[in-house]
């Protein structure tokens, strides 16, 4: 009888222990409500609610993705090269990719701004930044083409970029890596770094008709690492904020040397005062090569010019432009609520979060509440700049956007969450998990004067076991979340392009009404355009070999070329006469070293291509364009250098031989 | 017999009629819509007094692969004469309403009216028939014993392409105008009885 009860007396523990387990934090399954799936499907046929612009991070691309579903829409080729669209490999567009180093097939992108009027997204156009060789890029939203690609000069590692002023006045781009600045000497020793490296702050203005960009001014500060910036907005829209890390100005392990101090600086700078500086003709004007890349809508090519000047202000003859506001512990983002009050600093090793307030920024710097200056700055007081902090909200906050509803939510890197709070009295409201460790987040005109706080989603940095294993290398994850009632609910995880850093969101209906469905063939102004196939042609001029072709469903004209020799330049220029939505042709030679093409209807684009053996090279159209795709073909004759075979070209004459087999 | 003078209705309805048909001027007449699997927004054919208009281009980008020939509004003399006839029978009707004021005007009009009618839609469908039938015999796709002619009036289904031929707004008024004429002429004899 003992026996029996012992065992019974054993059981029962097991159970006691089974439950007490059953007590462990949830796993990410129970975290997504029961009506997940029906919030984020989007029937077929249907269309999403927004535009979701992603930054591919080292991808250089742009992606773009339909919320609340997750669908992958499309991926705007921007600073890397895409052999797939020709984009860096067509005539056009090699030019989009020119630097002051030359041609660079790759670029590093972090972060987006849509354009705003009046504090609000106008869907126009999309900044994009390149951190490793400093550019911005514009991209045009009626095409989801590059229009534009500016390069920094007197800059390194242009992470904080391309925020944006309230009306699109200036996006701006400040060095994470201090450099010595291009016009002088830059062979120095590298523990010179104090002496020798600067930092930059570039505010590059944007024309309110057309978007093209200029390097309109550019701030010299003593080197330290700019990291991430926001503007101001409403009663602070003149002013610009940018956090710092590195004020020890290491330039080795900065791991440790870098994190030495508590506290770094959000910098507020007072730029239109800096503009109008500039405007009466205050700044220095010094040498500089840097490239500005334009796409012309006309003439579908790109031209690149370089500058050869910029005007540098040194913030130190210039006591009122710059304040710094200490930040503890490396501030990361430093995001601006959207009644332009309160600024949110976040430390990447910090358990806390300090909120400023610009009413109180501007009366200490009125009342010249300093503590001391760095490197000629005056230094605010912190207390006399601070709002308050979010206590216990969590470990490492990286980025806060907003949901117009007076919360704000901020990501958490290395307790891996996303924590609601209140901007007014600081309290945290919720807090949800992320899977794992998120870097940006965004809500869609989360960082304007009118947010539409309806969804937040959180980009990872670590997706381990999210998804289908794919061997050691990974998508990253993005996380979804319903922000629309009290609790932030998780809805979905789908993979990204590269690496996503900030994005951006926007009601599909601004954009989508604006989208372009074909190049109208008449307004074509490129000039090896083939007006119709009676006028396509093939020219030589020396060397070159010019192949005025036209592409239509379902045939190139002309499609037998021969009298090109070993050693020409051919030169492919493909009018795809097609006006009609969603007809591209595509455009591939065999052997051919470089990439194909992708022509949209109405377009002109060009492919070169130089034969280095006799033979017959067939081409084709390469995207599925019609029934007849298949029999979309033709041939290219390539003779030895110096031979007779003259330049000639037909469409549809057939040899007389074939033609006999045909009759019989 | 002597013809009788209209009453003041009909004169009012012939008025009307003639009005009508200057609004035909600037509308389109007629229109071939065409669906496919790929446009769901489907594609269409609108034929003006004068012109052509709708999906021309694209239409005429996927009839080459039947090798129908290619649709262009200088190819067609009836967009040259079709706005006159038009202006004549509005001038007409307003002439009866304003001036003639009789019943064998208004039986003159309507004659012409109707025969013209009559006459315009045999032409619609002969075109129809010419370039239904006049393929170009090494087109891309060549089903034998197969034409592409679209209905004159109503729903056909061509490969995989339907065809709905239906009078446009201009049409429409066409028809009322032919209605109102008759139904003037009937008011006529009927208030003619009364005065017997």
């Amino acid at each position: 009888m003992k026996k029996i009860l012992s065992i019974v007396g054993s059981c029962a523990a097991l159970i006691v222990l089974m439950n007490v387990s059953g007590c462990k934090p949830k796993n990410a399954g129970d975290a997504t409500g029961a009506d997940a799936a029906e919030k984020v499907y989007v029937a077929p046929g249907k269309y999403d609610e927004l535009y979701n612009f992603v930054s591919g991070g080292f991808s250089g691309q742009v992606s773009v993705y339909g919320i609340p579903s997750g669908r992958l829409l499309r991926v705007i080729p921007v600073f890397s090269v895409d052999p797939e669209k020709g984009w860096g490999f067509s005539e056009e567009t090699k030019p989009m990719l020119n630097t002051s180093h030359g041609e660079i097939p790759w670029g590093d992108q972090h972060h987006l701004s849509l354009s705003q009027t009046n504090g609000e997204i106008d869907g126009r156009w999309l900044f994009a930044n390149e951190n490793n060789t400093p550019r911005i890029a514009r991209i045009d939203l009626k095409t989801f083409r590059t229009a534009e690609i500016i390069e920094i000069p007197n800059s390194a590692g242009n992470h904080s970029s391309p925020f944006i002023t309230e009306n699109s006045e200036y996006v701006v781009a400040g060095t994470r890596f201090s450099v010595p600045m291009d016009y002088e000497n830059g062979d120095v020793p590298i523990d010179s770094y104090k002496k020798n490296f600067k930092g930059t702050l570039s505010f590059v203005s944007v024309a309110p008709t057309n978007g093209e960009m200029n390097v309109a001014f550019q701030l010299l500060l003593p080197g330290m690492n700019f990291d991430l910036s926001h503007s101001g907005k409403g009663p602070s829209s003149g002013w610009f904020f940018f956090s710092c890390y590195n004020s020890e100005q290491a330039h080795t392990l900065l791991e440790v040397n870098a994190s030495k101090r508590d506290k770094d600086y959000i910098l507020a700078v007072n730029w239109k005062k800096a503009a109008e500086y500039v405007k009466q003709g205050k700044g220095k004007k010094v040498k500089a090569n840097y490239a500005h890349n334009t796409f012309n809508e006309g003439t579908h090519s790109a031209t690149s010019k370089m500058k050869k000047e910029t005007t540098l202000i040194d913030v130190r003859d210039f006591p009122d432009l710059v304040y710094m506001i200490p930040c503890p512990k490396s501030p990361h983002g430093c995001d601006v609520d959207p009644s332009g009050e309160y600024i949110v600093g976040s430390g990447k090793l910090a358990a806390l979060i300090p909120v400023f307030s610009f009413s109180k920024i501007q009366k200490a710097i009125a009342n010249k509440t300093f503590d001391g200056d760095y490197g000629g700055i005056p230094v605010l007081k912190y207390e006399a700049a601070l709002y308050g902090e979010v206590k216990k909200p969590g470990l490492g906050p990286l980025h806060t956007e907003f949901d117009g509803k007076g919360n704000a939510y901020t990501t958490f890197f290395i307790s891996s969450e996303i924590v609601k709070w209140n901007i007014k009295d600081l309290k945290v409201l919720d807090r949800q998990p992320t899977y794992y460790s998120p870097g940006h987040l965004t809500i869609p005109g989360g960082d304007t004067k009118k947010p539409y706080g309806k969804y937040l989603v959180a980009y990872n940095k670590i997706t381990k076991d999210r998804f289908l294993p794919t061997g050691p290398e990974l998508s990253q994850s993005a996380q979804l979340f319903d922000i629309s009632g009290d609790k932030m609910k998780l809805l979905l995880d789908y993979p990204t392009i590269g690496e996503p850093h900030y994005a951006q969101m926007v009601p599909a209906e601004l954009i989508a009404k604006n989208s372009q469905k074909i190049f109208k063939l008449e307004e074509n102004k490129h000039p090896y355009v083939t007006m119709g196939e009676k006028n396509s042609k093939v020219v030589r001029e020396g060397n070159k070999v010019h192949i005025y072709m036209t592409s239509m469903r379902s045939h190139f004209s002309p499609d037998n070329i021969e009298g090109v020799k070993v050693g020409d330049e051919v030169y492919f220029h493909v009018t795809n006469l097609e006006q009609d939505w969603d007809v591209p042709h595509g455009f591939g030679v065999k052997g051919n070293k470089n990439a194909e093409l992708l022509i949209m209807p109405g377009e002109t684009t060009t492919l070169k291509w130089v034969p280095e053996k006799a033979g017959i090279f067939p081409i084709y159209c390469t995207d599925f364009c019609s029934a007849l795709h298949q029999e979309m073909q033709g041939y290219v004759r390539v003779s030895v250098k110096g031979s007779k075979v003259p330049i000639s070209f037909s469409l549809g004459k057939n040899s007389e031989a074939a033609d006999e087999v045909l009759k019989k | 017999m002597k013809s009788t003078n209209l009453t003041a209705t009909n004169r009012i309805i012939v008025l009307i009629c003639g009005l009508a048909l200057l609004v035909v001027l600037f509308v389109p007449l007629w229109q071939i819509e065409l669906a496919a699997p790929q446009y769901p927004e489907g594609l269409v054919l609108k034929m003006y007094p004068h012109k052509l208009a709708g999906n021309v281009d694209i239409i005429n980008g996927l009839n080459h692969y039947i090798g129908m020939k290619t649709l262009h509004t200088g190819d067609f003399f009836e967009f040259k004469v079709l706005p006159y006839i038009i202006i004549f029978f509005s001038g007409f009707a307003l002439l009866v309403a304003l001036f003639l004021r009789t019943t064998t005007w208004l039986w003159s009009l309507f004659t012409l009216f109707v025969a013209f009618g009559i006459v315009a839609m045999v032409d619609f469908w002969r075109w129809e028939y010419q370039y239904g039938h006049d393929l170009d015999p090494n087109a891309a796709i060549n089903v034998p014993g197969m034409s592409y002619q679209p209905p004159l009036i109503g729903y056909k289904q061509l490969l995989n392409f339907g065809a709905y031929s239906i009078p446009d707004i201009g049409g429409w008024i066409f028809i009322g105008v032919g209605i109102g004429l008759l139904t003037a002429i009937v008011l006529q004899y009927k208030h003619k009885k009364q005065w017997l």
